[in-house]
């Protein structure tokens, strides 16, 4: 038997791997000259790149912002001794008008306000991850910084001290108390601080006050619309049957707001005169006037679209085809027809003599330009679920609505999550062709700026500065929804 | 003989119209029904009473009037003393035009840009990712208006043309001018023209058809249609003995040697743009407005139809390519016979309501004062004859005919390609 001449007693020690498939190396290798035609592309795009920032960087860095029109730009550039430079003087000069549009200067802070208490009501509508205490917290934070902008005074003073003592107390329990006391100590009775869904719910009374002004007793006239509504119900109920409530708590509130609440909003403020200075629609403009039309058509065509998409996926004949209706129409024809409709037509369908604001008159078509799209998306939603979720509502005994609210809407919605985001950003993009009727959006203002006669002329410092701002916001809420789909997923894996 | 699954024989309630499920959708859709009459009728008597204290009624009347203004980019011939109605017909044609453009430029971009957007190179597919986010995340209508603003300050005017030593020149080898009033390209002309055929004589709808035209896309069409049937014949042939002859040259040959001589038998030649005093003449037109609305338009939809692109191919699975390389099939037929007609499927639907907004954007056409139909007939011609209801009725039908043509294409191409179930 022939002798084994080698047999191997240890273990070959690993090597590493080669040089040309490891680290930087090795990842360019993989990923940009990968053959022939990919080393091609990957130089191609490299001496784009180095273009395009040879070109912009040395464009951006001007020392123009304190100019005051284009030739001063040009001027100030030639002295630098540079070949061109961007003029950045006009986002100096005007970027207040592209944020408040001609909204009166000593009341901006009502917008602002409004702004970052918006943030403060979404959250908890949102995100549903910070704590309620956390969300208290932010709510006085801003209140509290907001007082320093408001013209002094005794009572100011006053608000501060006590906002400054809430604010220190809720910053203290939440510095001292760790999460899992606290999580005891509300197991073990612990009072808790309320839902700050109830300054989300104020909020929306709060946002028009805040921007439109007026005596503090519409926005608390309109709320009390919803209390009247629920009282009715709750009165009636046990006395005309379920039904009958149902109907009055729909027509008391109707009355209240069509007929009553002129005279409890006069009366009050003859008595109280509480309030804050109006401001006109006129005045409204730049990226507030995007944002007031954009929010709000948002936040009421969600529901339309969900009553919608039912009406179009229900058994009922008449009210698919009404449905159906509505959608393909509002789909077929472009948003700028129904702002025209908005500017010139509205008027002529309501009874003489009414003339309501122009702002208002957007909002509306945008809302039911906007229903119509999340409808169908919605619809989509609705269509994907598989017919078992249907047949087990079915099987529990639920009755329609109740299978909608616990079983059909929530997967559906979930579902349908990028698609109503995509239509929210396009409808926060389309709030831009309200320019076209006359309102003074950012792209509004831009215009009017290229025409006055000391930035004529100017394109990219302008155009860009607009389009950086409606990025912001559209960039933010695509990142936003694609969190949300990571957050919701309970898939495995 | 009675059993208990019989209904029970009461007598109707009216409370049942609420309370009982047979009768509930019933009432619940009359409701509907006379609330959505109501609401009409409320609507219809407002306008109806407005329209009286304004002193006009509701008539479409005023089509036949002279329309007294000009339409500076146009497809048919038209003067300032036509009709509002020719001027709402050269409106939709400047609309479908703007639209055609804006269609093939944004599949092609986008495609390009989806694929590459897949590509294994990272620095091309970051290049890519960074064009989609930008163009999508902001608004059409800004880029637009700055796509018209660069135009007219950055570009040479006519001006800079003239002179010994001129600061701009033509480009393409002297054949196309950019200027800051538009762009003069080309114009395809006839020596031995067949003329034209005036249809409607002197009706605000006539138009005239270039015989000429007409002949070449006969010629054209009647080469793809042979070569088409060559493609079935070698299908047959491989069927039968399982060899391809080679095609590729004879489908080439039909469309193109025909259509070379055609052009030579027409006397087809290019009318170049020369610059005459103070602006350039001859050669075909592209106004500021066009270009610019074409170029924002289908940047910003391609930005859209690469993720549509790039959702489709992502949907294939990736056994799908494995499968068709194990029967044997080469990667070029790995493309066209299994991953394309399945990505198709995908991509085609969204692919076509995006044109359909396309189409409806076109009509932000508006802000840069291109002539589409939101600006004759829903521009001047409302603001000239103070008719807001009608104009703007007619508007929204023909947008809404457009769409609900694309829609009900859409519909009957889903339906050929819906997987058959069994």
């Amino acid at each position: 038997m022939p002798q084994t001449s080698y047999v191997r007693t240890e273990m070959v020690p690993e090597r590493a791997p080669p040089p040309s498939t490891a680290g930087v190396i090795g990842w360019m290798r993989t990923n940009l000259f990968d053959g022939w035609m990919n080393s091609i592309l990957t130089v191609i795009s490299l001496a784009f790149v180095v273009w395009v920032l040879l070109s912009a960087v040395p464009w951006l860095i001007s020392p123009t912002w304190n100019a005051t029109s284009l030739q001063e730009c040009w001027a100030l550039i030639e002295a630098a001794g540079k070949p061109e430079g961007a003029c950045w003087g006009v986002i100096n000069e005007r970027w207040p008008q592209m944020l408040y549009g001609f909204y009166p200067e000593e009341l901006r802070i009502r917008p602002t306000l409004a702004f970052f208490l918006l943030f403060v009501a979404l959250i908890p509508v949102l995100f549903n991850m910070i704590s309620r205490r956390m969300n208290w917290l932010l709510l006085v934070l801003v209140l509290f910084g907001a007082t320093f902008f408001a013209a002094a005074s005794v009572l100011m003073v006053a608000v501060q001290v006590v906002l400054g003592a809430a604010l220190a107390w809720l910053a203290y329990t939440v510095v001292t108390t760790k999460a899992g006391d606290r999580a005891e100590a509300i197991a073990a009775g612990a009072s808790r601080l309320p839902n700050p869904l109830i300054f989300s719910a104020l909020y929306v009374f709060l946002m028009p006050w805040l921007l439109w002004g007026g005596p503090i007793w519409s926005p608390i006239g309109a709320a009390m619309g919803f209390v009247l509504g629920w009282a009715a119900y709750r009165m009636l109920a046990a006395v005309i049957g379920n039904l009958g409530a149902i109907i009055a708590a729909f027509l008391v509130p109707v009355v209240w707001w069509l007929f009553l609440i002129g005279y409890f909003v006069s009366a009050l403020s003859s008595v109280l005169p509480i309030g804050l200075e109006p401001v006109d629609s006129r005045l409204f403009g730049g990226l507030l006037l995007s944002v007031t039309i954009g929010v709000t058509a948002i936040a009421i065509s969600l529901p339309l679209g969900i009553v919608l998409a039912l009406g179009r996926q229900s058994d009922l004949m008449i009210v698919k085809s009404l449905s159906v209706m509505f959608i393909e129409f509002i789909r077929g024809v472009p948003l700028i027809t129904l702002l025209f409709v908005a500017s010139v037509l509205l008027n002529i369908f309501m009874p003489p003599g009414t003339n309501f604001d122009i702002i208002l008159r957007v909002i509306i078509m945008a809302t039911l330009f906007a229903s119509a799209y999340m409808a169908e998306v919605i619809r989509g939603g609705l269509a994907a679920l598989p017919r078992g979720q249907y047949e087990a509502a079915d099987a529990l005994g639920l009755d329609y609505w109740k299978a909608q609210r616990l079983i059909i809407m929530p997967q559906a919605l979930k579902i349908s999550i990028p698609g109503i985001v995509s239509t929210f950003i396009g409808l926060f993009k389309d709030t831009t062709l309200v320019s076209i009727i006359g309102l003074l959006d950012p792209l509004g203002i831009g215009n009017a700026i290229r025409s006055n006669a000391a930035w004529t002329g100017i394109v990219w410092e302008l155009y860009g500065f607009i389009a950086f701002l409606f990025f912001v916001f559209t960039f933010s809420m695509s990142r936003y929804s694609m969190y949300l789909e990571r957050r919701l997923r309970t898939d495995h894996g | 003989m009675t059993t208990l699954t019989d209904p029970p024989k009461g007598t109707f309630r009216l409370s049942m119209l609420i309370n009982d499920s047979r009768y509930r959708s019933m009432t619940i859709q009359i409701v509907a029904l006379i609330g959505f009459l109501t609401l009409i009728g409320w609507l219809t008597s407002n306008a109806a009473q407005n329209l009286s204290e304004l002193g006009r009624g509701f008539s479409f009347g005023f089509l036949g009037e002279p329309a007294g203004y000009d339409i500076n980019q146009r497809l048919l011939d038209y003067n300032n003393q036509d009709s509002h109605l020719r001027a709402a017909l050269l409106g939709v044609l400047n609309t479908l035009l703007i639209a055609f453009l804006g269609c093939i430029a944004a599949t092609i971009v986008g495609v390009f840009v989806g694929v590459l957007r897949l590509s294994h190179n990272w620095i091309v597919a970051r290049l890519m990712t960074i064009y989609v986010e930008v163009f999508r995340n902001v608004p059409v209508l800004l880029w637009i208006v700055f796509a018209m603003a660069i135009l007219i300050e950055t570009l040479p005017s006519p001006r800079d043309f003239r002179g010994e030593t001129p600061e701009a020149s033509m480009a393409l080898g002297e054949s196309v001018a950019i200027t800051n009033r538009g762009f003069y390209v080309p114009e395809p002309l006839f020596s031995r023209s067949l003329g034209d055929v005036h249809l409607f004589g002197n009706h605000p709808l006539r138009f005239d058809v270039s015989l000429d035209l007409v002949v070449i896309l006969a010629v054209l069409i009647a080469g793809i249609l042979t070569a088409r049937l060559i493609g079935r014949r070698a299908d047959r042939i491989q069927a039968a003995s399982g060899d391809r002859p080679h095609t590729l040259w004879y489908q080439i040959g039909v469309i193109a040697v025909p259509m070379v001589l055609i052009l030579t038998i027409l006397g087809f030649f290019l009318g170049y743009p020369e610059l005459k005093g103070f602006n350039f003449k001859g050669g075909t037109y592209l106004r500021n407005s066009l270009i610019a609305l074409w170029l924002a338009l289908s940047l910003y939809t391609a930005a859209f139809i690469a993720e549509i692109v790039r959702a489709g191919i992502l949907a294939i699975s990736k056994g799908q390519t494995e499968a068709a390389a194990a029967l044997g099939l080469r990667q070029r037929r790995i493309m066209s016979l299994v991953i394309l007609p399945q990505a198709l499927r995908v991509i085609i639907p969204p692919l076509i309501s995006q044109y359909l907004n396309l189409t409806k954007n076109s009509s932000l056409a508006i802000a840069v004062g291109y002539m589409d139909i939101t600006g004759t007939l829903m521009g001047i011609t409302l603001n000239q004859t103070g008719r807001e209801l009608e104009t703007i009725l007619i508007g929204m039908a023909i947008y809404l005919a457009i769409s609900l043509t694309i829609s009900s294409v859409m519909n009957i191409y889903n339906n050929s390609v819906k997987l058959k179930e069994r």
